[in-house]
């Protein structure tokens, strides 16, 4: 028996008003860890999937649309550019690279991207198995779907158009998987990648199709998301009417991100979006949102701060006698001081324990929900820094509830409580 | 060796307590009689050092209580006086058996469940050392009470009304107790109270 396991005892002999005010501590600190985490994780993937991009270019329309179209592959294209135009930006002497892409299909609610080698080197994710695929209607597949869709080499599937599942199937041209990529922990392990000509030719057909049966017209373009854009190549005029989706590009040198954006939006029919400044949009707007819910966090842990000091402080009152008792068996004032104190330290490590157990849990969730509505995964619950912040916050919480009581404690007068009970 | 010597105190100024010297050999019992008001618990709680008086001094063992720290004059009370109280009080949250550890544990000793065992064999409550004392029988409870003050074989023992809420069976159980635990171990027993029934299994008595 000591000073701790009294301390312990003492607060599960009241257990409603400890369950109390754990209940608070956990839905406070969970809240503000779950926050923590998820602005982390969103942080972390927004920032791995623009490396290296320094300006997207695509069709007119909203800049952030184009830059989560684009980019992080969760948003519809704004619409399509002309291939020629988007070159004539690739050989500008301040540009580095520029890597076409172009989609708009999927499988299984997976997007296939047409694109070039680049591409894949971008996010630097190797090939784990098999080859890229070097002719129209190979694919290489990222890493999450071949582990989700238990796609292998040599297996074919067909695209579907649009993002929808239930739309309509491009049956005519099958895609065979001829290599799959390893790991990159971005957008590309939720992508399937082909050549850019597979997504023309799939679209040639289509218009041939369509010229066919006009009346299907409707069925086949205005069924699907209406800002789904196709990429087309029209009959006999290679090069020049050749579409594309959008173009990353990377800079040759810093000087180029204040000329080439105005030039791109003023002297051509394309956009141009910088990424970092758009996520910063995004995340200012988002901001809003999560500064009302850490508000409301910090209300709930200082209403928790509140219901310790007060099961601490009823709990005084109906112990003064046994702490006067105490006393009489040889306890020190400040053994007493000691455990009151510690209560109110041991009730807010606990509640801070649970609240990063109740914050992974929810981690775990939304990583799933996420998964599952935008292929998008959250990995590593890792206690990070902000964290430990939160957790001397719950100490310093747990300290301060106890505080008044601790003196209460501390000033028992045994004699006078001894004798009037 | 517990000797008081000219002790007074006083709560405010208009009512001033006086009590006579007390000088008391190991090994021997007292009865302190004495009407409610009259300042029986003050000098008990004098004695136990749990208040500092107006004038005199307290002196156990060659120690005198005054001259203690706050801190050293606590360790004291718990290594070398053993209190009953009128009304058995215990740690509500502990069981009887961590009730006597943590008496143990404060008075700075070794926690000695042979010692705890002996103890309450000697009181015959061994059968209730797992269950809250104060969900106990008003007898077992005395008893426990009882248990708590001896554990830690203090040279003096020190009752404030044991018996005045008992009928008279339970009256001369806890009067045997008391005397027969302060024979074992060797400590002076001093009780005070208005009960005169306790009059007779005690030596020495004086009235205040």
């Amino acid at each position: 028996m000591n000073i701790v396991k009294l301390g312990y005892k003492n607060i599960a002999d009241r257990p409603l008003s400890t369950l109390l005010s754990l209940l608070l501590l956990t839905l406070g600190v969970g809240m503000i860890a779950l926050l923590l985490q998820v602005n982390r994780h969103i942080q972390q993937q927004m920032e791995n999937n623009i490396r290296g991009v320094d300006m997207v270019v695509g069709a007119k329309g909203s800049p952030l649309q184009l830059i989560l179209s684009a980019v992080y592959h969760i948003d519809a294209p704004t619409g399509n550019i002309s291939l020629h135009e988007a070159e004539q930006l690739r050989k500008n002497r301040l540009v580095a690279a520029g890597i076409p892409l172009s989609y708009g299909d999927s499988y299984k609610g997976y997007r296939i991207v047409g694109t070039d080698h680049q591409y894949p080197e971008l996010y630097k994710a190797p090939v784990s198995n098999g080859r890229l695929w070097q002719e129209p209607f190979e694919v290489t597949i990222g890493a999450t779907i071949a582990q989700n869709l238990g796609l292998q080499i040599g297996d074919t599937f067909m695209g579907t158009h649009g993002m929808g599942e239930g739309s309509e199937i491009h049956d005519e041209h099958p895609y065979q998987v001829v290599g799959i990529l390893g790991y990159a922990n971005a957008v590309i392990d939720q992508l399937i990648l082909t050549a850019t000509e597979s997504v023309w030719e799939v679209h040639h057909h289509e218009e041939e199709k369509s010229e066919n049966h006009p009346g299907e017209e409707n069925h086949a373009h205005e069924e699907a998301d209406e800002k789904h854009s196709e990429t087309t190549a029209h009959d006999g005029t290679p090069g020049e009417e050749r579409e594309i989706t959008a173009m990353l590009i990377r800079f040759r040198s810093p000087m180029a991100m204040i000329q080439l954006p105005r030039m791109v939006n003023e002297n051509t029919n394309m956009q141009a979006a910088v990424p970092a400044y758009e996520i910063n949009r995004l995340f200012n707007l988002l901001g809003v949102g999560v500064d009302t819910l850490s508000t409301i966090a910090l209300v709930i842990m200082a209403v928790s701060g509140l219901s310790v000091f007060i099961s601490l402080y009823n709990a005084l009152k109906d112990q003064q006698y046994e702490m006067a008792l105490m006393r009489t068996y040889g306890a020190t004032r400040w053994q007493l001081v000691w455990l009151v104190l510690q209560e109110g330290l041991l009730l807010a490590g606990l509640g801070f324990l649970l609240g990063i157990l109740f914050s992974r849990v929810g981690l775990l969730l939304i990583s799933g929900l996420m998964e599952a509505r935008y292929h998008y995964s959250f990995s590593g619950g890792e206690i990070i820094r902000e964290e430990w912040q939160l957790l001397v916050a719950s100490l310093v919480i747990g300290l301060l509830a106890s505080l008044l009581p601790a003196v209460r404690a501390f000033k028992i007068n045994i004699s006078k409580t001894l004798a009037y009970d | 060796m517990l000797i008081t010597r000219s002790l007074t105190f006083s709560y405010d100024h208009r009512a001033t307590f006086q009590f006579p010297d007390i000088s008391l050999e190991a090994g021997t019992d007292l009865l302190i009689l004495g009407k409610s008001g009259i300042g029986k618990t003050t000098l008990l709680h004098l004695m136990a050092g749990l208040l500092s008086p107006g004038t005199g001094h307290v002196e156990l063992m060659g120690t005198e209580l005054q001259t203690l720290s706050p801190a050293k004059l606590d360790r004291f009370r718990g290594r070398h006086i053993g209190l009953v109280f009128q009304r058995p009080h215990f740690i509500r949250s502990l069981s009887l058996q961590e009730n006597l550890a943590l008496v143990q544990y404060l008075a700075g000793k070794r926690q000695d469940k042979a010692r705890s065992q002996q103890v309450l064999e000697s009181l015959d409550i061994t059968h209730k050392r797992y269950d809250r004392p104060h969900l106990l029988s008003q007898g077992e409870q005395q008893r426990a009470t009882i248990a708590m003050a001896v554990l830690n074989n203090p040279q003096l023992i020190l009752a404030d009304e044991p018996t005045s809420s008992l009928d008279d069976t339970n009256c001369l159980n806890v009067a045997s107790l008391l005397k027969q635990q302060a024979a074992t171990t060797g400590a002076q027993l001093v009780v005070i109270t208005h009960d005169h029934r306790l009059k007779a299994h005690f030596q020495n008595s004086i009235l205040l």
